[in-house]
């Protein structure tokens, strides 16, 4: 193994799945932070596959607890930090899947929102309880099929649509609030420096294709997760204080591209019903927070 | 067990996750390549290196096959070989 290998922040040998848009994300994500960084992890695929015991992929001080309270533990971490004297330089993460962040460890997240410490929460969103064998969550997107969702004559997939966490976050009036994708790298690095120069609550949502999950294969995770974000369905967007500052400009696909290289909306392909209806959302996104740039 | 459990940092490294390959392996061709890093950038595993033109190849210590390298390569200057070659 050559030195440029060992340096890197998040190691070789984890024991994610090949192809894993999360491992690729935590990645990128540490790159940014750099060795000054602290951080709590939620229960998860990231947290198991960077942490098979006796071994860890980390190379920055980083703790797991428990499924639901990372919040709680990096709230504890930057207050001892401030205690010390010591806060100012160093980043404090808590970070979570899909599942962690939006549905059981909201209660813990909402506190340190509203509590206003100094912390970066970031989620890795694969759109449903992967490591436990692919269940929905309240972030899996309408129509997916899972495991608790399963399409078949009676079901369409996940019959609700993905929950707003970004605009939940948004209403404690934290001072950022943003989303990403593996499949923009430089716009999610950029993302995450801009997050560590602000003081206060930050969230930051990001888009990570699992192929296991979603039924895809595994040199796909990048041209899919691309797909997400040009056909509108997953909008690269960015809030200072509640205030939309930047959204990604998309020439928009339609969503058919996307959900046909994943086996997880093969149901809905000759369903033209559900596919609009699907389309329905992206079209939302696309005016809500105005992607396409207007010629004239 | 309720107390901590402490791990060394970076210590996943002696798993050696190339052997999960299930046959076909990236080969980098080296004579394309324009430096662009897109294979280095999106590598999961974290295990490409290289900073010239031409120079750029990956750690089959660590490789688990994904074949994310060999497509994005724009001037496919990555190829998915099989194993025994
Ligand atoms: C209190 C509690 N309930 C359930 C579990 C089992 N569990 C472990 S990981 C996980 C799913 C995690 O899903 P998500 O947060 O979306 O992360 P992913 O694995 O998808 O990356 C579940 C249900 C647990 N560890 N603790
Ligand atoms: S199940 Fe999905 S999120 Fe978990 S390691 Fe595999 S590819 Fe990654
Ligand atoms: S095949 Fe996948 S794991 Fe192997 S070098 Fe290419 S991107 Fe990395
Ligand atoms: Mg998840």
């Amino acid at each position: 193994m050559s030195d440029s290998i060992k340096k890197t922040l998040f190691a070789s040998g984890h024991t994610a799945c090949a192809g894993c848009g999360q491992s690729l994300a935590a990645r990128l994500v540490l790159e940014v932070c750099g060795p000054n960084t602290i951080i709590a992890n939620n229960t998860g695929c990231l947290e198991v596959f960077s942490t098979k015991y006796p071994e860890s992929a980390w190379c920055v001080p980083w703790i797991h607890s428990l499924f639901e309270n990372s919040a709680a533990v990096a709230s504890g971490i930057e207050a001892a930090l401030k205690f010390l004297g010591k806060k100012q330089n160093i980043n404090v993460i808590c970070q979570a899947g899909d599942g962690g962040t939006g549905d059981i460890g909201m209660q813990a997240l909402s506190g340190m929102w509203e509590r206003g410490h100094d912390i970066l929460s970031i989620c890795y969103d694969n759109e449903a309880y992967e490591n436990t064998g692919i269940q929905r969550s309240g972030l899996t997107p309408y129509d997916a099929s899972t495991t608790t969702s399963p399409a078949g004559a009676q079901s369409f997939g996940n019959p609700r649509p993905k929950k707003p966490v970004p605009e939940i976050a948004n209403a404690h009036g934290i001072v950022y609030v943003a989303i990403a994708s593996v499949g923009y790298p430089q716009d999610l690095q950029k993302k995450v420096k801009k997050a560590l120069s602000l003081k206060g609550p930050k969230y930051l949502q990001i888009h990570v294709p699992c192929p296991l999950g979603w039924g895809h294969a595994t040199e796909l995770t990048y041209q899919i997760a691309r797909l997400a974000v040009q056909a509108g369905l997953y909008p690269l967007i960015e809030y200072e204080n509640g205030e939309l500052v930047s959204s990604f400009k998309i020439t928009p696909k339609p969503v058919e591209e996307y959900l046909k290289l994943q086996r997880r909306f093969r149901h809905v392909l000759n369903n033209s019903e559900e596919i609009a209806r699907i389309q329905e959302t992206a079209n939302k996104n696309i005016k809500k927070y105005n992607l396409v740039v207007k010629n004239n | 067990m309720f107390g901590p459990i402490i791990a060394k940092p970076g210590t996943s490294r002696k798993n050696k996750t190339g052997s999960w390959r299930t046959g076909a392996k990236p080969k980098f061709l080296q004579k394309d390549c324009i430096a662009c890093r897109l294979c280095l950038i999106l590598c999961p595993e974290g295990c490409i290196e290289g900073t010239q033109k031409n120079s750029f190849h990956c750690d089959y210590d660590y490789c688990k096959g994904c074949g994310i390298c060999a497509l994005i390569c724009p001037k496919r200057d990555i190829e998915m070989i099989s194993e025994e070659k």
